[in-house]
């Protein structure tokens, strides 16, 4: 080939990994600005209403290549039209973040200047719940072993036919008549059978309860009950990713309280008074019939804009700490819409309550629902061996 | 590509190959590399086989290749300036599509290997890159992978702020200036000093002089006079970089001991490289190897529309005289299509460059009554006139010289504007998108931005000035850049530019950005 001057050649390039190894670095830098923009993610509505099944697109705009260049806004560009424009005429529109190829330009694409990334609620949800736990969680009883399945994860010589490793047993089988000079999966004798084995997978069961209260009336608008929802909607969402036996009881209330389901807790909207006492009435009540605190780690959320009934909250002071008495953490998130800031009621009252274990939260905005989250399931050092006793993030248990 | 078709791929490559010298195709001897997709797009993200590594060549891969899947676009061929000339194939074209894209592939080389601007370039720049990377994943282990890309971040944020066409001597390093200043022997003479001198007569704009009085632009009492000669201008780490080590807290250097480019200077990577008192010698290193390899890629930049199209010309040139197959020749057809077609509103370089190619041939070959009046052309040197255009021009020329009224109308192109949210047909005559095109090309496309002043307001910080021609630099970019230049040159930094026809210095101290409007 050499006078031909060319040589066609075709190498082997499977151990080229470079594209993909920077591609995850690239990957890796999404993410961490995306860790950076959390705080704006965790109230997004496509997210929230998303039902937890969409793949979310997150404008990130840091990973833009920045460079000295020109404003192709301000530029003049050359392009190549169908022949009947005339001066003055419009041939394309920027609409919000233009895409590639939509706006004109040389050869280059001007007007993209942020990056989306795609990424799942999942995703999202793994980042958010990165180094949250429950609080204060503690053995509450013999920890329980529970079955939660079988793992195959041994290959023996004998078992039963029905776990036959049929994959194995021809690669024996080949082996073994290569070993004889004939190689090929013919025959098979029996001690070239394989057999998958499996292990009970056990789990220590948490005893855990969390008691969601929300504030359903008439003075919580929109705003409030988006945010309190958001709230509860990652809250619902971490306990379930992280602690399989959680349970959750909702309970809605205006001047009266009842327990509802999940479903109607996102979706009903309610009005009337506001009592906050007849939340945790029922709150104390369902702990006193159904989570014995000597056996249950018991949480409460309550979400409320602080619009109380005024004689209520002497009562509401009581009956919180009558909680905090049987709680792991008691949690108090007021929403204040700017809007009509007035000095709020509830909160200042519980300004007087001094106890480590009653978190208070304030929300203005959007993005507060993450600092809420994180205030709310702060996870403390020693938090870390408890959990460990407890066996408290679900995982199989060896 | 299966092996008989790969036979039969250099069976019909030998074939072309010497079909293509005896039309005066003068290339380098070939390696074609027959590659997966991801191989290709990964070549083509790093713009080489093997080159160091950076996340920002990962986003660019992993958006080929998505784009790739998604089967939104394919890139068919790349081909690497370097002798051999290594062009990539993608297994996946079909033996048709391969064929063509050998052809195209050779001009490419013959374009390497005799336009005028890829003259100075490495022709082992394929090892010299590999070598890099070898020597930056040294330092990743070293210094930390978190202090490699750091730098890199800031380093291919300038990569571009290179000057690819030095006329002068850059300016000198530390020592010898102070050593000039202290009354060292005197320099030779030259004969160019005079050429010389005209830079610095020519050099900022008097206009722009004229309407900022009061900026640090015009020369402050002191200053030296200019000197020229020329001056080997030393390699960078070395003496500077161990210098640079122990001097870190020497700042601010005594009056007296001012330190500028002797006139405004173009290569901001090489002036930060040289003179930065803040960067240790493995960083000069970095940025030397980076700017290297920017100055490789720069002549490409400069060819884009001219290289294109002369790899389309010929591929079409080659193709047309070939037999083929009514079902091949189908193929080849389409895909010609493909490469050829119009984008709506944008420019697609292949076209414009094929038709402009084409046009010269026909004129040199049958000028037209006025071509042949004033332009005294006899007719019959088509062929002639191609190869010469291919190896004395850049796209600038290109456009400005053989963009004919004819060939602007019958592609119908036009200038835009924005107006508002609005993209608006500005003008559809023929100069002006002739003279719009080429104000575009100037430079590779990129603004031009010099070094003004190395010691600005004698405190050791650095002011950058954009040469202004109309074109205003984008902002968000802009002031997320600065940090950039901060991080290399370790005290505040200050670029001066004309926004909104106001004359405009932007400053960052590493903490927070200013605007002062002069």
């Amino acid at each position: 080939m050499r006078e031909a001057g060319f040589v066609i050649s075709r190498e082997d390039w499977s151990l080229h990994p470079k594209g993909r190894l920077d591609q995850a670095r690239h990957q890796q830098k999404v993410k961490e600005a995306i860790r950076r923009n959390l705080a704006d993610l965790v109230a997004e509505e496509s997210i929230i209403l998303s039902d937890g099944k969409k793949v979310v697109k997150v404008p990130i705009r840091t990973l833009e290549e920045y460079r000295f260049r020109f404003d192709p806004g301000k530029q003049r560009h050359v392009g190549q039209g169908s022949g009947d424009e005339r001066p003055g005429d419009v041939v394309a529109r920027e609409t919000g973040g233009s895409a590639p190829g939509r706006g004109p330009g040389a050869g280059d694409q001007p007007g993209i200047d942020y990056y989306e990334a795609e990424l799942s609620v999942d995703e999202l949800a793994e980042m958010i719940f990165e180094d949250l736990g429950l609080p204060n969680l503690q053995q509450k009883r013999k920890p329980e072993l529970v079955s939660t399945g079988h793992e195959f994860n041994d290959v023996r010589r004998h078992g039963a036919m029905a776990n036959l490793d049929k994959r194995r047993t021809l690669m024996e089988a080949f082996r073994r008549n290569a070993l004889r000079g004939r190689p090929a999966f013919h025959p098979i004798t029996p001690e070239d059978l394989r057999f998958k084995t499996w292990d009970e997978a056990l789990e220590m069961q948490a005893a855990a309860v969390v008691l969601a209260m929300m504030d359903t009336s008439g003075s919580m608008g929109t705003f409030e009950k988006y945010i309190a929802r958001s709230f509860y909607f990652w809250m619902v969402r971490f306990l379930r990713t992280r602690y399989r036996q959680v349970q959750i009881a909702f309970i809605a209330h205006d001047t009266r309280a009842r327990e509802v389901s999940e479903q109607e807790f996102f979706t009903k909207g309610e009005s009337g008074g506001t009592k906050c006492s007849s939340a945790y009435e029922l709150a104390l009540s369902l702990i006193q019939q159904r989570y014995p605190p000597d056996q249950y780690n018991i949480y409460a959320f309550h979400f409320s804009d602080g619009d109380n009934f005024p004689s209520d909250n002497a009562r509401c002071v009581k009956l919180v700490q009558e909680l905090l008495a049987c709680c792991s953490a008691v949690g108090y998130g007021e929403i204040v819409n700017s809007r009509y800031a007035t000095d709020s009621t509830l909160m200042s009252v519980y300004g007087k309550i001094d106890h480590p274990r009653f978190v208070r939260v304030t929300i203005r905005e959007k993005s507060d629902v993450y600092p809420a989250l994180r205030a709310f399931f702060r996870r403390q050092a020693t938090d870390l061996a408890a959990a460990a006793m407890v066996g408290a993030p679900a995982g199989p248990w060896r | 590509m299966t092996d008989r078709e790969l036979l039969e791929l250099e069976r019909w490559t030998e074939r072309l190959v010497r079909r293509a010298r005896a039309e005066g195709l003068d290339f380098y001897e070939m390696r074609f590399e027959v590659v997966p997709a991801d191989v290709l797009y990964s070549v083509g993200a790093y713009g080489m086989p093997t080159r160091f590594s950076h996340w920002s060549f990962g986003k660019a891969f992993h958006r080929m290749k998505t784009e790739y899947d998604y089967n939104l676009s394919r890139i068919y061929e790349l081909v690497v300036n370097s002798d051999p000339c290594y062009a990539f194939l993608l297994d996946g074209n079909t033996l048709a599509q391969n064929k063509l894209v050998v052809a195209h592939v050779l001009a490419h080389s013959d374009f390497f290997k005799n336009n005028w601007r890829f003259a100075g370039t490495s022709h082992f720049m394929m090892d010299n890159m590999a070598a890099h990377a070898e020597r930056i994943a040294r330092y990743e282990f070293r210094y930390g992978k978190e202090a490699v890309e750091r730098l890199l971040d800031a380093a291919l944020a300038l990569a571009e702020q290179v000057d690819p066409h030095p006329v002068g001597p850059p300016s000198k390093p530390d020592d010898e200036e102070q050593e000039a200043r202290a009354g060292a022997p005197a320099r030779p003479s030259t004969p160019y000093d005079d050429l010389w001198e005209l830079d610095r007569l020519l050099g900022p704009s008097p206009e722009d002089q004229s309407r900022t009085p009061a900026t640090p632009a015009t020369p402050r009492p002191g200053r030296r006079p200019l000197q020229g000669r020329a001056v080997g201008f030393a390699p960078p780490g070395r003496e500077a970089g161990r210098r640079a080590e122990g001097q870190r807290d020497s700042l601010p250097r005594p009056a007296g001991a001012r330190r500028h480019p002797v006139r405004p200077e173009k290569d901001l990577l090489r002036f930060i490289m040289q003179h930065s008192e803040y960067l240790e010698a493995w960083q000069r290193d970095v940025l030397a190897m980076v700017r290297e390899e920017a100055l490789y890629f720069w002549p490409q930049i400069e060819t884009k529309i001219m290289n294109e199209g002369w790899a389309t010309y010929w591929h079409a040139v080659l193709m047309r005289d070939e037999e083929l197959g009514e079902a091949e020749a189908l193929e080849f057809a389409r895909m010609h299509a493909g490469v050829v077609q119009p984008h709506r509103l944008q420019l697609n370089p292949y076209l414009l460059g094929w038709k402009i190619f084409q046009s010269i041939e026909a004129r040199w070959e049958h000028p037209g009554e006025e071509d042949r009046t004033r332009l005294g052309l006899p007719g019959g040197q088509g062929r002639e006139k191609i190869f010469e255009v291919r190896q004395l021009e850049t796209d600038v020329g290109f456009i400005r010289n053989y963009l004919t009224r004819s060939l602007v109308e019958e592609l119908h192109l036009v200038t835009l504007v924005r107006r508002g949210d609005e993209w608006q047909v500005e003008s559809t005559g023929w100069q002006q998108v002739r003279d719009a095109l080429a104000a575009r090309l100037a430079n590779g496309g990129i603004p031009v931005i010099v070094v003004e002043d190395g010691d600005y307001d004698g405190k050791g910080e650095l002011l950058l000035r954009h040469q202004y021609d109309g074109q205003e630099l984008d902002l968000h970019h802009l002031e997320r850049t600065l940090p950039y230049v901060f991080e290399l040159w370790g005290r505040p930094v200050h670029l001066l530019t004309v926004v909104e026809g106001k004359q405009t210095l932007f400053s960052y101290d590493g903490e927070s950005h200013q605007r002062t409007v002069a």
